[in-house]
C-alpha cells in the first residue's frame, strides 16, 4: 500500500507544476495591476512605471514564473502587496481561523446529519421521513447568504447574543480566555451553517440505508434470527457509514478552502475572505499562493478518501 | 470453404503490478483456440463460468480486442476494425444476449429496435422499412401493436424474441447466442429454442450457441466444442461428445447434468463421483504441467481430443473394448 | 418415509401483497406436511408463488404490505401467530435458509467467520472459544478444505461454489430441523450445483432435518427430492413421490413441463410449448381451473368448477378432474409462432 501512495504522491507532481502555470498565467491575465488603485491617483507615471519594474511585473512571464517558482522552494511565497506582510505569514494566521471554524462546523454538520439520516430511513415513508425531507429540501433552497444575513441581523444586532465580526475578542488574555472568545465567534456561524448544510449527507444517507434495508443481506441477519434492532447496528448502519466516512476523507482537506459566504457576512477573518479580498486588490501573489494550496489540498484530499476507502472497506485494496 | 474461420484464438487481459504499474502478467481469457464455422450449421460452445466462452463469442463478433489470431471471413481478416467496415461484417453476423432486458435500450421503442441494424447497413424508405419491421415482428410471433411500446413492457420471452429479431433484420449469415435461453422459464425457453431452428431451417443461418446448459445445447447443435481454462478441450458431433467422450473434463460435466431419469439416481450419483475422482486423480494425465490442456488431437474425421497422442489411443482402445 | 416424522404442517396459507391498496394472492390455499429426514421439493416457473411460501415459512414479510392467512404449525407451535421476538427464536435455531445468489446474501464488510458465529450468539451460549471450533468445524462439513483461512476471509474473496457452502454453514449451524433452499444452486455451474446438492443431502442425513428445497429445475428434483410439489399459478397443483411425478405425472401442466424439457430423444424434433402465459399477480383467474387458459382444448365439462387436490392413491394427489382424459393435441410441437 505505501508504494501506491508514493506513486500517486509522484504523480501529483507533475499535476502541481501544470496547475501552478495554469494559475499563474490566469492570475497574470486579470485586467489591472496592484498598484494603480493604491497609490495617489495624482502619482507621477513615472513613479507607477518604476514600482512594476521592481517588482518585476515587465518581465515575460516565463521568468516571473521561475522567479517565483524558486522563491517557493525558498519558502517564500512572496510579499502581499495589499498587507505588505510575507505572503506564508498571511496564510497561515488566516488558514488556524479557518480550520477552528470549519471543523466546527463539519463536526457539528455531521452530528445533525447523521441522527437525522438514520432515523429518516428507518421510518421510511412515515411521518419523521417526511419531516425531515422537507426540513432539507428547505434549508437546501433557501440561499446560504440570505440565512447568515438573517442571523447575523437576529442573534447579532437585535438580540446582541453573539459577536459579528472578527475571530477573536482584541481584548481577551491569552490561555482558557483567549480560546473561549475564539469559540464564542465561531458559534453562530458554525451551527448556522451545519443547520443548513445538512441536505447532502442526510439524503445520501438515507438512499444508502434504505438500500441496505432491502440488500439480500439484511435478508440473511432476518432469517439467522438477529433482532431487528441488532440488525440496523450490525448490518444496516455500517454499511451505510462507508461510504460517507471516505467522503469524510475528501471533505477534511476542504476545511482550509473556507466558506466565501460564511467569512464575508461575518468578516471572519479565514482563507475565504482572504481570498475574496485579493481578487478584488489584484494581489497576485496571495491569489497565486491560494489557488496552489487549494489544487494541493484537493489532490491530496483524492487520495486520502481513496486511502480511508480502502481501510474501511476490505473489497477495495490499494495495491 | 467455412463461413469463418478462427486460428488460435486469444484473448488475454494484462494484470498491472509494482511501482510503475507495469504489465507483469496477464489472464489468458482464451490461449489459443481454432475453429470452423460452415454455412447452416449450428455449433454448441459450452463451458462453465470463467472458460472463455462468451469472450470467444465477443471476438468472432468482433466485440473483444483480441491479442492475437486471425478470424477470416470471405478472405479478409476481420480482427482488424477497417477490414470489419469494408466487408459490413455487422451486416452479416449479429449477436443476441443473454440478459434480454439490459440488451435492449429501455428508451427505444420496439420498432427503433428492430430498425437499428437495418438503419445502419440498408437504405430502406420510411414505409419499406416499416414493412420490414412488420415482417420480422410476425416471424417472432409478436403483433403490430409492439411497434410503439417499450421492452420493459414485454415479458422475458417476448423480449428475447425482440432480441432475436432485431438480430435476423439484416439477414445475417452468422448469429452468435450467448446463452440465450438461460434466464428464461422452461416453458418460455421451449419457445426460442422452437423459433431459433425456425429460422435457421427458413435462412440457412449458422449459429455459434454459447451456453453452459448442456442440455439445451444436446438440442440445439450437431456440433459442439468443449472449453475449459481458455482452451477447446474437446470437438466432436453430438454423438461424440455425448456417447464417447474422451476428456476427463467433457466427463465431468456431463455426469454432472442432473437427469430427470429418477429411477437411475443412485446410478448416476456412483458415475458421476467416479468420474470425479478421476477427475481429481488424473490432473496432470490430462493437463500440461502448467495446468493448461493439451493442444487437439484429432482421432476421427469429426472428433478431436486435448490430449497427447498416446494417451488418446489408449483411451480409444479402453472404450473399444468396453463396447466388446 | 415409514420412520420419518412429519413436524412442520402448512395449513391453507394463502399469502397476499399489497399493490396500489389491493391485495392480490401471491400464493392460495397451500397444504403441505414436511417430515424428518426427506427432501420435498417444490418447482414451478417464476411466479408460481414458491419463494413466497418460503418467505411466509420465514416471516420474513413485511406485515403492512402483506396479508397472510392460515397455519403454519412447526412442531405444535403456529408461526404466523408470533411476534418479532418469538419468529427469531425460530429463525437460524429451528429453521436455516440458503438463498439463491450467494454474493449478495452475505454481508460484504464481515469475516466469514464473523458471519458464521453471529447465529450462535443469538441462538447458544457459546463462548467465543466454543464458537470458533464450531465455526472450524461447520466449514469442515460443508466442504471447505481450509476452514482456518477460510474462515478470516471476505466474501468477495471466495468462488461462488464455496460462498453458498458459507451460506448453507450458517444455514445449518444451530443443527435446524428445517432448512428452506430457495435456488440454491441456480447461479452456479453444474459441477459446482452437483457437489451443493451432494452437502445437503449428507447434512440432512447427518442432522435428520427436513429439507424445502425450492427450484425451478426439474433435473435438480429428480436428482434429489424425495417428495415433489409442483406449483402453478400460487396453488399446488399435484403432490406425490419423485418417482410418482417423473415415472407418471398426471396433471397437464407438470406434464407439459416435462415434455418442453429438451430431452435425450427429442432432439430434432421442435420442443413442446405451453400455449399462452403465467398469469401476472393482478390477473390470475379466480375462478375454476388456473391452468384451463392454457389449455384451451380441454372441454370445460372436464374441469371442476372449483378445483380440489385429489388422493389417487399412494398419497399422489392432483388438482382438478381434468388430468383424467388429458391428451395433447395432434398438432403438439408444431405451435404456430
Amino acid at each position: 500500500m505505501w508504494k501506491t501512495i508514493l506513486r500517486r504522491v509522484l504523480i501529483m507532481i507533475p499535476e502541481i507544476i501544470i496547475l501552478s502555470i495554469l494559475v499563474f498565467l490566469l492570475a497574470k491575465a486579470m485586467p489591472g495591476d496592484p498598484f494603480t488603485g493604491s497609490i495617489n491617483p495624482k502619482a507621477d507615471p513615472a513613479q507607477l512605471h518604476h514600482l512594476m519594474k521592481i517588482n518585476g511585473l515587465y518581465d515575460p512571464w516565463y521568468q516571473q514564473y521561475w522567479n517565483w517558482v524558486v522563491h517557493l522552494f525558498h519558502g517564500n511565497l512572496g510579499n502581499s502587496y495589499q498587507y505588505q506582510e510575507p505572503v506564508t505569514r498571511l496564510i497561515s494566521s488566516r488558514a488556524v481561523n479557518t480550520l477552528w471554524l470549519a471543523l466546527f462546523t463539519t463536526i457539528l454538520t455531521y452530528c445533525f446529519a447523521l441522527p437525522m439520516g438514520l432515523y429518516a430511513a428507518k421510518h421510511e415513508g412515515k411521518l419523521p421521513d417526511s419531516i425531515i425531507r422537507v426540513y432539507t429540501y428547505v434549508t437546501y433552497c433557501i440561499p446560504f447568504f440570505v440565512i447568515l444575513v438573517i442571523g447575523v441581523w437576529i442573534f447579532g444586532y437585535v438580540l446582541g447574543w453573539f459577536p459579528t465580526t472578527g475571530s477573536i475578542s482584541s481584548t481577551a488574555n491569552p490561555g482558557i480566555q483567549s480560546i473561549g472568545s475564539r469559540f464564542y465567534h465561531i458559534l453562530l456561524p458554525g451551527v448556522l451553517g451545519a443547520l443548513f448544510g445538512t441536505v447532502n449527507v442526510v439524503q445520501y444517507l438515507r438512499s444508502e440505508v434504505i438500500d441496505a434495508k432491502r440488500s439480500d443481506y439484511v435478508r440473511t441477519a432476518r432469517s439467522k434470527g438477529v433482532p431487528e434492532k441488532d440488525i440496523y447496528k450490525h448490518h444496516i448502519f455500517r454499511n451505510s457509514l462507508l461510504p460517507i466516512a471516505a467522503f469524510a476523507g475528501y471533505s477534511i482537506t476542504g476545511l482550509l478552502n473556507g466558506s466565501l459566504f460564511t467569512e464575508t457576512v461575518f468578516s471572519y477573518p479565514g482563507m475565504g475572505l482572504l481570498f475574496i479580498n485579493s481578487i478584488s486588490y489584484r494581489d497576485y501573489t496571495v491569489i497565486t499562493a491560494l489557488v496552489l494550496i487549494y489544487g494541493i489540498l484537493n489532490l491530496l484530499g483524492t487520495l486520502l478518501s481513496d486511502i480511508i476507502l480502502s481501510i474501511v472497506d476490505p473489497r477495495i485494496r490499494i495495491e | 470453404m467455412s463461413l469463418v474461420e478462427i486460428k488460435d484464438l486469444k484473448v488475454h487481459y494484462p494484470i498491472r503490478s509494482g511501482f510503475w504499474n507495469r504489465v507483469t502478467d496477464s489472464v489468458k481469457a482464451v490461449d489459443g483456440i481454432s475453429f470452423n464455422i460452415e454455412a447452416g450449421e449450428t455449433y454448441g460452445l459450452v463451458g462453465e463460468s470463467g472458460s472463455g466462452k462468451s469472450t470467444t463469442g465477443k471476438s468472432v463478433v468482433g466485440l473483444e480486442k483480441v491479442t492475437s489470431s486471425s478470424i477470416m471471413y470471405k478472405g479478409k481478416d476481420i480482427t482488424k476494425k477497417a477490414n470489419r467496415k469494408s466487408l459490413d461484417y455487422n451486416h452479416d453476423v449479429q449477436m443476441i444476449f443473454q440478459d434480454s432486458l439490459s440488451s435492449l435500450n429501455p428508451r427505444k421503442r420496439i420498432e427503433d429496435i428492430i430498425a437499428e441494424p437495418l438503419r445502419n447497413f440498408e437504405n430502406l424508405s420510411k414505409d419499406e422499412e416499416k414493412l420490414r419491421v412488420l415482417q420480422l415482428l410476425d416471424i417472432v410471433g409478436l403483433d403490430a401493436d409492439a411497434l410503439y411500446k417499450y421492452p420493459h413492457q414485454f415479458s422475458g420471452g417476448q423480449r428475447q424474441r425482440i432480441g432475436v429479431a432485431r438480430a435476423v433484420a439484416t439477414n445475417p449469415k452468422l448469429i452468435i447466442a450467448d446463452e440465450p435461453v438461460s434466464a428464461l422459464d422452461l416453458s418460455v425457453q421451449a419457445q426460442v429454442l422452437n423459433f431459433m431452428k425456425k429460422i435457421q431451417r427458413e435462412f440457412g443461418i449458422s449459429y455459434l450457441f454459447i451456453s453452459h446448459d448442456l442440455g439445451v445445447v444436446r438440442h440445439m447443435c450437431n456440433n459442439i466444442a468443449i472449453m475449459n481454462r481458455g482452451r477447446l478441450v474437446e470437438i466432436g458431433t453430438r454423438d461424440d461428445i455425448y456417447n464417447h467422450p474422451l476428456h476427463i473434463y467433457t466427463k465431468r460435466l456431463l455426469a454432472a447434468i442432473p437427469e430427470t431419469n429418477v429411477n437411475d439416481r443412485a446410478k448416476h450419483r456412483a458415475n458421476r463421483l467416479a468420474v470425479e475422482e478421476v477427475y481429481r486423480e488424473q490432473q496432470d494425465k490430462y493437463y500440461d504441467d502448467e495446468g493448461k490442456a493439451y493442444p487437439l488431437v484429432q482421432i476421427s474425421p469429426t472428433h478431436s481430443v486435448a490430449l497427447p497422442e498416446d494417451v488418446a489411443k489408449e483411451l480409444i482402445l479402453k472404450e473399444g473394448e468396453v463396447q466388446a | 418415509m415409514g420412520s420419518s416424522t412429519q413436524f412442520l404442517n402448512i395449513k391453507d396459507v394463502s399469502t397476499a401483497f399489497k399493490i396500489n391498496g389491493k391485495y392480490y394472492d401471491a400464493i392460495s390455499h397451500i397444504n403441505l406436511e414436511v417430515h424428518h429426514d426427506e427432501i420435498l421439493a417444490i418447482v414451478g416457473e417464476s411466479g408460481c408463488g414458491k419463494s413466497t411460501l418460503a418467505t411466509t415459512i420465514m416471516g420474513l414479510h413485511d406485515p403492512a404490505e402483506t396479508k397472510i392467512t392460515g397455519e403454519v404449525d412447526f412442531e405444535g407451535t403456529n408461526l404466523l401467530k408470533l411476534d418479532e421476538a418469538g419468529y427469531n427464536k425460530f429463525r437460524g435455531a429451528k429453521i436455516g435458509m440458503i438463498f439463491q445468489d450467494p454474493l449478495s446474501a452475505l454481508n460484504p464488510l464481515k469475516r466469514i467467520e464473523e458471519q458464521i458465529s453471529e447465529v450462535m450468539t443469538y441462538h447458544t451460549n457459546f463462548t467465543a472459544e466454543q464458537k470458533h471450533k464450531r465455526v472450524l468445524e461447520l466449514l469442515d462439513q460443508v466442504g471447505i478444505v481450509n476452514p482456518e483461512r477460510t474462515a478470516r476471509q471476505f466474501p468477495h474473496e471466495l468462488s461462488g461454489g464455496m460462498r453458498q457452502r458459507v451460506i448453507i454453514a450458517i444455514a445449518i449451524a444451530c443443527k435446524p430441523d428445517l432448512i428452506i433452499a430457495d435456488e440454491p444452486t441456480t447461479a452456479l455451474d453444474v459441477t459446482i450445483q452437483a457437489q451443493i446438492l451432494d452437502v445437503l443431502r449428507d447434512i440432512q442425513k447427518e442432522n435428520h432435518a427436513g429439507i424445502i428445497l425450492i427450484t425451478h429445475d426439474l433435473g435438480v428434483v429428480a436428482e434429489t427430492a424425495d417428495r415433489v410439489a409442483v406449483m402453478y399459478a400460487g396453488q399446488i397443483v399435484e403432490e406425490g413421490t419423485a418417482e410418482q411425478i417423473f415415472n407418471t405425472p398426471k396433471h397437464p401442466y407438470t406434464r407439459s413441463l416435462l415434455r418442453s424439457m429438451p430431452q435425450r430423444d427429442n432432439e430434432n424434433d421442435d420442443l413442446y410449448v405451453i400455449q399462452g402465459n403465467i398469469p401476472s399477480l393482478q390477473r390470475m383467474p379466480h375462478d375454476g381451473d388456473r391452468f384451463a387458459p392454457r389449455i384451451p382444448w380441454v372441454k370445460d365439462s372436464e374441469h371442476e368448477a372449483e378445483p380440489t387436490m385429489h388422493d389417487i392413491g399412494d398419497n399422489h394427489k392432483v388438482r382438478c378432474t381434468c388430468y383424467k382424459n388429458f391428451e395433447f393435441p395432434d398438432e403438439t410441437g408444431s405451435v404456430k409462432l
